[in-house]
């Protein structure tokens, strides 16, 4: 039953040790993860701007590239609540699409209010408030066959509402589902069904016409800034990648800091034994919920820059395979490890739109071609199922092999803790 | 000598199952008591119940000086009362490392904000308690890779470092050495020289050692307290002991 | 000059002919008939009509559609079809060929639509008295769509002949509705009232709506009209919509739209000001409407109207609405009526609701089923458990394309998509999460991968277009107990196949070895394998069933949505919905689990019946809800170990 062999012994010095404590316990900037991802993310920047500039890299690549690195800040917070907190939310691109409506509210109204601003001073009289809202109405909401401008757009003119929207609703929606959620003590698979179903509520709801957000139409035109025409798009482009790397970069830091020190041990012990850290007296439920809620927001930062790169944001976006798809890129990258979660985001989705946007030449096997624009999907599927099934730390098991981490054992995962068995495993 | 623990009257039943039949129960502070009792005696649901991880279905249990009412408090705020647990199996996190778990356990604030921003240097408590059970040279090794008995004693460490006034301790000398046994009865009594230590213990030789007021338990109820030897010689002791073979009541402590 | 004397040859026997007594009859009026008005030609009609010559109302039919000519040569009329430059001519006596007769040697008989209508009336005594129960039931289909007071005297007359009781039933009723809405005497006009007071057919509402209609008169209505109510503005109308009642009878507020001040302003700005205030200032509502009022009061522009002119308006001209039948005890037993026919339609439509929540209930269950005992059993989520489904009904599919025989079809696409789909579940069971037991975070993502696979591999395969999954002409039409209630026979089918499926499940759960089993494992696996329980084997066995159902539910649901690659995702958060609020690993759970999405799903969809996705969003959310206060659904689990 027992193979202990190293009896007590008090003679050591425990002061010699420093040195070999945890890696994560160092200074954030000593660590070489994030001197690596810092770097690396500066240097794919700068190229990119570099290139852009002299004409190499069209705008169209460039905007990939700052949509890319949106997903990957999205994926670092999947990754900081599924893959840290062991929470596997399938609704955090929720969030995404919310801080996404939430910028393209502000791009809408103002540029159609520059537009209408612009018609009406043909008008011999200058235009009255209650003239400019009414065009603006009729602009904004024809399609929806309406010109009533819905409360939610009441302060859809003003941009510091509108960003502090795309990232206070998002994390208020998260609190107040999130508090429901955990304080039942509702966890595991049946959490991740209820975001799920969450998520599938709010896309529903979006896609009604009465929704106040344009029903399925969505909103769109994001792409231009408002007041900006002068500024080509290859500028503005630039422009957002920056912002995107930098949000990327900071947002890295700040989940470096967090699963750092013992507040990440809570939540790497949340993820693993959740009712042991329970009785060493952390309040676990609100563990979870500060980590969803501000993982809510930091995606809803995401969204916020990534729909004014993709110029329309709409219902379809936020559909629960989305966030299933968040997941996905956590999962390949290698979840449970920052870095992980960043290289899946960007590997999965670059290789889509070069798969899906006809980049990969088709395999004419005689009897059938295989269209990859139509086998794609089939390929990730089971791409995914192999690397859940053999390689459950995804490519950052590769930076393993490099650094020769020692235990190549799956515990590292930590054990899965979405079982509704998981309580009869304990004593 | 007052109740630092008070369990009176308490009952507790799964599917009709009675667990816990109307349990009196009290521990002071300092003191070390043991409570045995075979298989399905209703040990692991007793601490369930103090320690919060289930709800007794009548009585009340109470705790300190203001006599709180535990089963009002949520595990984690009963683990802040004061009341630590170490568990059957070693229940440690194995994906981390010895000194991240005692880091962990260690006395101090526990709410996310404080944790999140204060980072107090914890190396040097972290350091004593590793001393202290012996994990010095296992500080940066993950605990998943010692080995059982590193385990039950970093287990034991963590449930130093919180610090604790009743240490709620579940067969403690599972898979140890002699050695290990004799050094794991020290610290339990150094332990109860100053807290409350309630040890729940199969192994007869162990609870002698302890030398203590025992407590058994048969079928949820307190058959009888008093010194080893004392309830030794009880009757109804031996009965349930040796007079009927342990077959029943698996559920209860599976 | 051969030619003539063809045709005189031709033309002479003719006359020569026996006249038959239609003929004759109609020699009688032949004046009234070429030239008939409908001041004239009632008394003709009537005297054809009680003829009772039993060709009469073939003549009648054809008369009215200009289908009967009058030879110009010797008056005499025929039927006559127009082919090219002559008109083919048949005898009114029998319809045998009389010859033809050149164009301009005849003259259709053209009764206008006054006259067209009396003869529909004459006729319609004839359809109503006819042998034929199926002409009698197609006059009554036809008069009930288009009643007229005309036709009431000939449908009284032809109830007593009546021996078909049904039909002898609908005339009555429809006699019923034509006195409502034509009869003079008050006595038989309440009866009828009476009548439709204990029906619920469309026919009885739209009849008694048909009394109850009323119209806006504003003022104070004369002493002799029917008065339904005042409306009072805000509570029966709102302000906006009783002015534009009011503007409709030209009485209005002589005001100024905002559009017209603007054309007033810019039609008298003067050296960049309006009556002295500068344009530039005018960029609000009020600073307009100052500077319109100078201009107003200068005389250069309308008044405004002051503020209190609306309710004055209102006040000086009450809108009323007034009855279109002038009794008022008509209307009040109309009224009253109409209420009891209301409440008992609510009733019915309750009981619709109820039937349709049924079957809707049963699709879940079929859908769930499968879903709540793997759960129960493995603890994992299967996402690819709506792929399932599509493979059954794409089984249903191509077994259709190769056994054009439905029922046939139907009958072989059952068992074989249980099947099918049974070996897919298997196939997944053993090559995935048999892999990643103990793990179902990762068993839930991996079924999704495999999930977004099929899927995708069956839209390569079947095309993106949805494809018919057929029911058999036996299946096609609907049960209805009357206007309200009542449901496709598919969805009875879809009923009877979930409670086959209940029965078949408890059977095997309560009464084999297997089912034991599976109870065992759901209840405590570690125990069960202690016992020498396979999970191995249970949970192999288990997911053939419970996917296998789901291809059967794939069958059933395709009979009546559409088949597409996507199908599956649409019902699986709905199944995860209802083994969530039903409870894991029971089947009575999944049953009430399933009854309780179904009904609220039709019941929030009654209460907002314009928009389905609100319904699913309210749905989501009150599950959520639910959660909160049972999380481990309505049948929870039992034991210590599931706290």
């Amino acid at each position: 039953m027992t193979d202990v062999s190293v009896s007590p012994s008090s003679g050591r010095k425990y002061s010699g040790e420093r040195e070999g404590l945890a890696p994560r316990s160092r200074p954030l900037i000593q660590r070489p993860d994030v001197l690596i991802f810092l770097a690396i993310l500066a240097l794919v920047t700068i190229c990119a701007t570099v290139l852009a500039q002299m004409g190499y890299v069209s705008t169209s690549t460039v905007k990939l590239l700052g949509k890319t690195l949106c997903l990957c800040l999205a994926a670092l917070a999947m990754d900081l609540v599924w893959g840290y907190t062991g929470i596997l939310s399938l609704g955090h691109f929720a969030f995404f699409g919310i801080g996404g409506y939430a910028i393209g509210m502000w791009l809408m109204w103002d540029r159609t209010e520059l537009i209408v601003l612009e018609t009406l001073a043909q008008n011999p009289l200058p235009p009255t408030p209650l003239e400019i809202e009414e065009a603006i109405g009729a602009q904004i909401f024809g399609v929806v066959g309406s010109t009533e401008i819905p409360w939610l757009w009441a302060f859809a003119g003003s941009l510091p509402v509108q960003l502090a929207a795309a990232v206070l609703v998002p994390g208020l929606i998260a609190l107040v589902f999130g508090w429901l959620a955990f304080r039942s003590r509702v966890a595991g698979v049946y959490l991740s069904i209820l975001t799920q179903a969450g998520t599938l509520a709010l896309s529903l709801w979006l896609f009604q016409n009465d929704s106040g957000l344009r029903g399925n139409n969505g909103l769109s035109g994001l792409q231009n800034l408002p007041g900006l025409d002068d500024v080509p798009q290859s500028t503005i482009s630039l422009w957002f990648l920056w912002a995107s790397a930098l949000a990327l970069g900071g947002a890295y830091l700040l989940a470096s800091w967090t699963v750092s020190g013992r507040f990440g041990s809570v939540l790497r012990g949340i993820r693993d034994d959740e009712a042991r850290v329970r009785f060493l007296g952390y309040e676990v439920e609100h563990y979870k919920l500060a980590i969803f809620t501000g993982t809510a927001m930091a995606t809803g930062i995401a969204g916020a820059l990534y729909y004014p790169q993709a110029g329309i944001v709409n219902p379809a976006e936020i559909a629960p395979i989305a966030s299933i798809y968040l997941a996905v890129w956590v999962a390949i990258g290698g979840r449970g490890r920052l870095y992980g979660a960043v290289i899946g985001a960007a590997f999965v989705s670059l290789l889509s739109s070069w798969f899906t946007g006809g980049g990969a030449p088709d395999i004419d096997l005689g009897f059938y071609e295989i269209k990859w624009t139509d086998w794609w999907l089939v390929l990730l599927g089971l791409t995914f199922v192999l690397v859940t099934l053999f390689a459950p730390k995804g490519l950052g098991g590769l930076v393993d092999l490099w650094t020769h981490r020692r235990s190549t054992r799956v515990d590292d995962l930590g054990p899965d803790q979405g079982s509704l068995r998981a309580e009869e495993d304990r004593p | 000598m007052s109740a630092l623990l008070e369990v009176s009257g308490v009952s507790k039943s799964f599917d009709g199952f009675k667990a816990i039949d109307n349990l009196s129960f009290s521990v002071a502070e300092p003191e070390l008591r043991a409570i045995i009792g075979p298989n399905g005696a209703g040990k692991t649901t007793f601490m369930d119940l103090v320690t919060g991880k289930t709800r007794p279905d009548t009585g009340s249990i109470r705790y300190g000086e203001l006599s709180r009412d535990l089963t009002k408090l949520s595990e984690a705020q009963i683990a802040r009362a004061g009341i630590g647990r170490k568990f059957q199996k070693p229940t440690v996190f194995e994906d981390q490392t010895v000194f991240e778990n005692l880091s962990m356990a260690l006395a101090s604030p526990r709410s996310p904000w404080t944790v999140l921003t204060r980072r107090p240097s914890m190396e040097v408590r972290a350091g004593e308690v590793a001393e202290r059970v012996g994990l010095t040279a296992h500080l940066a090794r993950r605990a998943g890779v010692l080995s059982h008995g590193q385990k039950q004693w970093l287990e034991i460490g963590m449930l130093l470092a919180q610090e604790p006034r009743l240490l709620l301790v579940d067969e403690p000398a599972a898979g140890m050495t002699s050695a290990e046994r004799e050094r794991t009865t020290e610290m339990l009594v150094e332990a109860a020289k100053e807290h409350a230590v309630v040890v729940i213990e199969h192994d007869m030789e162990f609870v002698r050692r302890l030398n203590c007021r025992v407590t058994v338990l048969h079928e949820g109820r307190a058959l009888a307290e008093g010194s080893l030897d004392h309830v030794c010689a009880d009757p109804r002791v031996i009965d349930v002991y040796l007079g009927r073979p342990e077959t029943e009541g698996e559920t209860a402590d599976a | 000059m051969r030619f003539l004397l063809f045709i005189a040859l031709l033309l002479l026997p003719l006359p020569a002919a026996a006249q038959g007594a239609i003929q004759t009859l109609l020699q009688t009026h032949a004046e009234d008939l070429a030239n008939p008005s409908r001041r004239t030609i009632q008394p003709v009609i009537d005297d054809l009509a009680a003829s009772g010559l039993p060709q009469m109302p073939d003549f009648l039919e054809a008369w009215a559609d200009r289908r009967v000519v009058q030879r110009d040569a010797d008056g005499l009329f025929f039927y006559g079809e127009r082919d090219g430059d002559v008109y083919v001519l048949r005898s009114v006596e029998d319809g045998s060929e009389a010859g033809e007769v050149g164009r301009r040697e005849a003259s259709e008989l053209r009764p206008n639509a006054g006259v067209r209508r009396l003869i529909a009336t004459a006729l319609v005594q004839f359809q109503l008295n006819d042998p034929d129960p199926e002409r009698r039931r197609a006059a009554l289909d036809a008069l009930s769509r288009n009643a007229t007071p005309e036709l009431l005297d000939p449908l009284r007359a032809s109830i007593p002949t009546e021996q078909n009781a049904q039909i002898r039933a609908r005339k009555e009723a429809l006699e019923r509705l034509i006195t409502l809405r034509y009869g003079e005497d008050q006595a038989a006009r309440l009866a009828a009232i009476e009548y439709l007071s204990g029906g619920v057919s469309l026919e009885a509402r739209a009849a008694l709506n048909n009394v109850l209609t009323t119209e806006i008169v504003i003022g104070a209505p004369g002493a002799e009209t029917n008065v339904a109510r005042q409306l009072r503005i805000g509570t029966d109308i709102a302000e906006d919509q009783a002015l534009a009642l009011l503007a409709e009878e030209g009485v209005e507020v002589a005001d100024v739209s905002r559009a017209d001040r603007d054309a007033v302003l810019i039609a008298n700005i003067e050296d960049g000001a309006v009556s002295g205030l500068p344009v530039a200032s005018l960029a609000s509502e009020t600073r307009r409407w100052e500077a319109y009022d100078v201009l107003a009061r200068s005389g250069v522009a309308p008044q405004r109207a002051g503020p209190d002119a609306v309710s004055e308006l209102l006040a000086a001209n009450p809108i009323y609405e007034v009855y279109d039948e002038p009794d008022p005890a008509i209307t009040a037993a109309a009224a009253t009526a109409l209420d009891e026919v209301n409440a008992r339609v609510a009733r019915a439509q309750a009981a619709d609701l109820g039937l349709d929540a049924l079957s809707l209930a049963s699709i879940y269950f079929l859908a769930a089923i499968g879903l709540a005992i793997t759960f129960g059993v493995m603890g994992v989520i299967n996402m690819a458990h709506g792929e399932f489904i599509m493979i059954g009904a794409y089984t249903g599919y191509v077994v259709q394309q190769i056994v054009p025989d439905y029922t046939v079809s139907l009958i072989i696409a059952l068992p074989l998509a249980f099947v099918v789909a049974a070996a897919a579940g298997v196939a997944l069971e053993r090559l995935v999460i048999r892999h990643l037991l103990h793990r179902p975070l990762e068993t839930l993502l991996a079924t999704f991968g495999i999930s977004v696979a099929l899927q995708q591999i069956f839209k390569n395969i079947f095309g993106t277009q949805a494809v018919p999954l057929t029911s058999p002409d036996w299946l096609a039409g609907a049960w209805t107990l009357n206007d309200v209630i009542g449901i496709s026979y598919i969805r009875i089918a879809i009923f009877v196949l979930a409670l086959m499926f209940l029965g078949l499940l408890v059977y095997i759960l309560r009464r084999t070895r297997l089912g034991l089993e599976v109870r065992a494992v759901t209840q405590n696996p570690g125990m069960a394998a202690s016992l020498g329980i396979d999970p191995d084997r249970v949970g192999m066995a288990t997911f053939a069933l419970g996917s296998g159902i789901a291809g059967v539910a794939g069958v059933a649901i395709g009979l009546f949505a559409q088949v597409t690659s996507e199908m599956g995702s649409g019902y699986i958060v709905q199944s995860f919905m209802t083994v969530v609020v039903g409870g894991v690993g029971s089947v009575l759970g999944t049953l009430i689990g399933a009854g309780m999405i179904g009904g609220l799903q039709k019941g929030i969809e009654w209460l907002n019946p314009s928009n389905t996705l609100a319904a699913q969003t309210y749905m989501i959310l009150f599950i959520i809800l639910f959660i909160q206060f049972r999380p481990r659904g309505i049948i929870a689990q039992k034991g210590r170990f599931v706290q």
